[in-house]
Formats: structure tokens, sequence, C-alpha cells
């Protein structure tokens, strides 16, 4: 480690610099030696570069078949083709297109409910942990409502109220998302807002948005960003169940819930490929993001730092 | 202790209200029923018609004051699919769902337990790998799927279970177990913590060195301390099944439950029936949030409600 927490520059003035990246090389060398988390983050970056990138990995159009060369198997299976590597739906669309768009979908449903609702419980967090009072009491009575109840319930009759969806669908799982984040928020600030940071902060008069966004925010990002994560994945999930109900996105588009949800009909006939790789995928994909998550915990965090259990 | 009561009491009411007020607010005043239950032709005079007879002319305030004091005359309106009372086609369906919920728990508690505190007696051995990587694997699957794998396994090319349906053990299998799966990680995992954060607690070291058998120790000693923990963990699952899970694994599984009941009654847009539902639900689950509460005394007599 070779940053210095102050330093005196060329003008003969005490500038601080902040140790920003003299963790990066030794997280780094750890990752290396760390196979499992490795192999979770390259299959991460793997399945968000073919996702940015769909229009030129994908071999097909996901929206077009030829219904004469429909339910077809996968290659190595008898009766496969060549050109379609996991086989073709019931509408004679490639399996392997499907599942790029679909991850393209998928994924940006994840990241997008995360954005918003991790943003709004992240500032109904910090507020009701920083002010306290009525309006700590009014938020964490809303938050105990919908932590007691099931939210696939509430997302299921927003669905309904507004019609199907990708954009009624973020929005219905960032309604029903925020909470996790402000109990976490609040709970942080909680324990920083009596100590000497913010007292140092108020004494200086900075105003409390200012306390909250520069002081407080930044102590309390790593552990919330390991959250984001993990939501992230739960949200992939959620996703899916919505769109495997019907409620989700909707065809002709395809999401990894959804070509599950239409290629069940066919198992019982024997077209096991249209519903075995979607959700492989979907566990691959949260099974990775839940080890990154696990990793960061306790990378992060300096106590735990080392006892990773894998 | 019956103050405590009491305050909880009106906590589950105050949650119930509250989820049955998102509800009406989101079925009244964003969507509209009688677009809904009227066909696309129908004449404006239909429509004026039908929205004085759900009385959805009135102002909003005035319609939730009539729902709420109806509900608690025990009338939660009719069912506009079913044409019955909505609370009877919603308890018709409870049954089913607690015979689905009661055997997924059963499965869940009795292997989570003795395999979480096998695993905290000795961290770090096979069994602790296998457990906490069954336990991932367990929350990352998702469950529909896995039920639909478990479908194309044992009722399609095996034909031991059947696909789908309701009424004998053979039908309960493939969905209790599916159900099971989540519950049964999520509940190792915190028996396990539990379990060793109690072993490492000076009454342990007490309780060895008063020669005491090692099974008195973990069971009599450390579980029933860790019991409070479990009790909360197990309590929390049992809820989130309620009406979480089993709503994908019932349609998954064909289950005639409360989850099948919630999606039929979406794809008729029965609106009474679902704000019934939810009120069921969220009813239920308070019940037994409140009923986990007063089993602490039991685990920890330090915990008194007075």
């Amino acid at each position: 480690m070779d940053s210095k927490p102050a330093a005196i520059d060329t003008n003969g003035q005490i500038r601080t610099t902040r140790p920003r990246f003299y963790m990066a090389k030794s997280v780094g060398r750890k990752l290396l030696k760390d196979k499992l988390v490795l192999a979770a983050l390259v299959f991460i970056i793997v399945v968000v570069l073919l996702s940015l990138m769909a229009p030129v990995f994908s071999p097909f159009d996901p929206g077009q078949g030829t219904i004469w060369e429909r339910l077809k198997p996968p290659v190595w299976q008898e009766g496969g083709s060549p050109q379609h590597i996991l086989g073709t739906d019931q509408q004679g669309r490639d399996v392997l297109s499907r599942l790029i768009w679909g991850g393209r979908v998928s994924l940006r449903v994840g990241f997008f409910v995360v954005l918003v609702s991790g943003t709004v419980g992240t500032i109904l967090g910090l507020s009701a942990g920083y002010f306290g009072g009525r309006i700590d009491g009014l938020i964490m009575r809303l938050v105990d409502i919908q932590f007691c109840f099931p939210g696939m319930l509430i997302a299921l009759v927003f669905v309904m109220v507004l019609g199907p969806g990708e954009f009624n669908l973020v929005l219905a799982l960032a309604f029903n998302g925020w909470m996790v984040y402000a109990r976490m928020a609040r709970g942080m600030v909680l324990s920083l807002r009596d100590g000497p940071l913010v007292e140092a902060a108020k004494a200086i008069g900075a105003p409390p948005v200012k306390i909250m966004y520069r002081h407080i925010f930044p102590n309390i990002f790593s552990p919330l960003l390991t959250l984001y994560v993990l939501e992230i994945a739960r949200i992939i999930l959620a996703e899916a169940t919505m769109s495997f109900l019907g409620y989700g996105i909707q065809p002709p588009k395809a999401s990894w819930g959804l070509i599950i949800g239409e290629g069940r009909k066919y198992i019982t006939a024997g077209g096991w490929w249209l519903v075995v790789f979607p959700g492989l995928l979907i566990a691959l994909s949260v099974l990775s993001l839940n080890i990154i998550s696990g990793w960061m915990r306790t990378e992060m965090d300096p106590l735990q730092r080392g006892k990773s259990l894998h | 202790m019956y103050r405590y009561i009491f305050f909880r009491l009106v906590n589950a009411i105050v949650v119930v209200c509250g989820v049955s007020l998102l509800v009406f607010i989101l079925t009244r005043a964003i969507g509209n029923p009688v677009d809904v239950m009227l066909p696309i032709e129908a004449s404006m005079a239909e429509r004026v018609k039908l929205t004085q007879q759900l009385g959805l002319d009135k102002p909003l305030l005035t319609q939730l004051w009539d729902y709420f004091s109806r509900v608690v005359q025990g009338d939660f309106g009719m069912s506009w699919w079913q044409r019955q009372p909505a609370l009877t086609v919603a308890l018709e369906r409870l049954p089913a769902t607690f015979l689905l919920v009661g055997a997924s728990f059963l499965i869940a508690f009795v292997f989570a337990i003795p395999l979480g505190v096998m695993a905290a007696i000795k961290p770090r051995s096979l069994l602790d790998k296998i457990c906490s990587t069954g336990s991932l694997l367990g929350v990352c699957l998702p469950n529909f799927w896995l039920g639909l794998m478990l479908i194309i396994v044992f009722a399609v090319k095996l034909g031991w279970f059947y696909t789908s349906g309701y009424g004998t053990w053979r039908h309960l299998v493939l969905p209790a177990v599916t159900l099971s799966v989540l519950p049964l990680g999520r509940i190792t995992q915190m028996v396990r913590s539990a379990m060793l954060d109690q072993l490492q607690q000076q009454y342990i070291i007490t309780a060895r060195s008063k020669g005491l058998a090692e099974w008195v120790v973990v069971i009599r000693h450390a579980l029933k301390n860790a019991g409070v923990t479990i009790i909360t963990i197990s309590g929390w699952e049992l809820g989130r099944m309620m009406a979480g899970y089993t709503v994908v694994i019932e349609v998954v599984f064909g289950w005639p439950g409360l989850g099948h009941l919630v999606v039929e009654s979406i794809n008729q847009q029965d609106f009474p029936l679902l704000q019934t539902l939810t009120f069921v639900i969220a009813s239920i689950i308070s019940l037994l949030n409140l009923a986990i509460d007063l089993t602490y005394p039991f685990f920890d007599p330090r915990i008194k409600y007075d």
C-alpha cells in the first residue's frame, strides 16, 4: 500500500489524497485465487455482454419462426438440425436466439427495478434514520405493513390493474422492493447519526441534505452495494415468476421466465429443451450474483475480510 | 400479557387494513372495473347503469366507508365471476392450501433442524459444506422451474406421481417437495448460525464441565436457546409460503388452493374476490406472526409480556 493519507503538492498546499485504488490490486489478486467467485464473475460478464450485443450474437430473429421447423430438439439429439443448436420452439423460433434476447429483457428488468427501488428505498431510509421522530415512524410503519405481506400478491394486483407489460412490471416490482433498502439504510444511519462524523459536519454548518449525501451515504454505500447485487438476483427470479404466470413480459417478446411458461405445455410431449435451458440460465445467473454479493460482503467488511466461506 | 396481545392484535388489524386499503385504492382509483366487465361494444347507458349498480359513481371515500363497514359485518360482497359471496369462494380453497403448505413446512422443518444442528456441531465438515451449497442452490433455483423438472423426471419419465391434480397423497408429493426446497435451505442455514452462536456461549462450557452427555448439551441447552431465532425464521417462511410461493406452485401443479384462485381471479378481473383474498391472506399471516410471538416465553423465560 503506497498511498498516503495526506501529501504536500508542489504548490506547498496540503491536499488530501483519498486512497481510492489501493484495494483494487489486492482484491484483483485475491479474485484470481478464488476460483468460484471468478467463475461467477466471468459468467455474469458473459451473460451481460451477450445481452448487450444480442443483435450481433443471436443467430436468428427471436420473434420469427418457420412453422415447419417447429419443436426441433437440440443438435445432439436425434432429429436436431445443426442450424438450431438448442432446438426450436412451438412456433419454430430458434431457442438460442430467444434465450439471448430473453436475457436482455430479464437483466434489464432486474437492473431498472433495483435502480428505482434502491434509490427510493435508500433515500427514504436515510431520511427516516437521520430525522427520526414522526418521519421515521411513518416510513417505518409503511415498511412494516409491506414487509408482513407477500409482495408477489401486491405485484399481481398492480399488474392486473395497470395491465401487463415490461414497464408496468418494473413499476410493480419496484413498488414492493424498496423496503429492504429503507430498513438497511435506516439501521446504518442510526449508528452513524450521533457519531463524531456527523457532529463535525453539523458543526461546520453543513445542511442536512449535504450531510446525508456527502457524509453518511459514502459510509454506508458498500454494505448497500452488496444488497443491490443480491436484490438484482431476487428481482430476476421475481420477473421470471411473473412472466411465467403470464403477467410479466408479454409475447412476442422473450424473457427467460416467459420462455418457460410458453414451453411448459410441451414437456409432456418430450419438449424438455424449452424449459430446461432458460431455467438453467436463471438459476446460474442468480447463483452467480449471490456468490458475488456474498464475496463482496466479506471483502468490504474489514472485520470479516478473508473469512469467505468459499 | 393480555395487554401485549391486545397491542399486537391492534397492530395486526392496522396491517390488514393497510393492505386492504392499498388493494382498494389500486383497484378502484387506477383501474376501472366497468371497462373490464362489459364488452367493448357496450353502450354508454349500460356503462353508467353498471357503474351505479356497483356503487362506483360515489366518491372514493364513501366507497371506502361502505366497503369497510360491510367488511366489519363479515360481508365481503359478491364475487363477480362466481356469483357467490366472495368470502365463501375464498374459504372453500383454504383447506387445499393449508394441506400443501402444511406438508411442505413439515418436510422443511423435519429435515432442516437435524441438518442445521449437525452442520453447526462440525463446522466446515463435509456435511456442513453440502448443507450450505444445497441451501444456496435452493435459494437460486426458480421454484416453478424446479417443479417442472420434477414433473419431467418423476411424472413423465418414471410415472410415479401425477403431473397435476388434487386428491390423493400421490398428487401431494411433488408440489409439497417443490415448495419445501426454499424454506428448507433457509431454515437449515438459520439453525446452523443460531446453533453456532449458542455453542460458543459460556453456559455450554458449564454444561459440559458438569459432565452432561453431549446430546443433552446440544439438544436441551443449545437448541432450546436457539429456539427463538429458529421459530421466528420458520414462521416467516410459513407466512411467505402462504401466499407468495404457493401461487406459482399451485399453478404449476394445478392445485386448487388460494394461490391458484388468486391467479384465476386476476384472469377473470374479479376485484371483490381479489380484495377478499388479500384480506384473508393478510389476516392469516398477521395471526401467524402473533402466534409466533406468543411462543417466545417457552424458549426464553426472560421474555415476558407484561
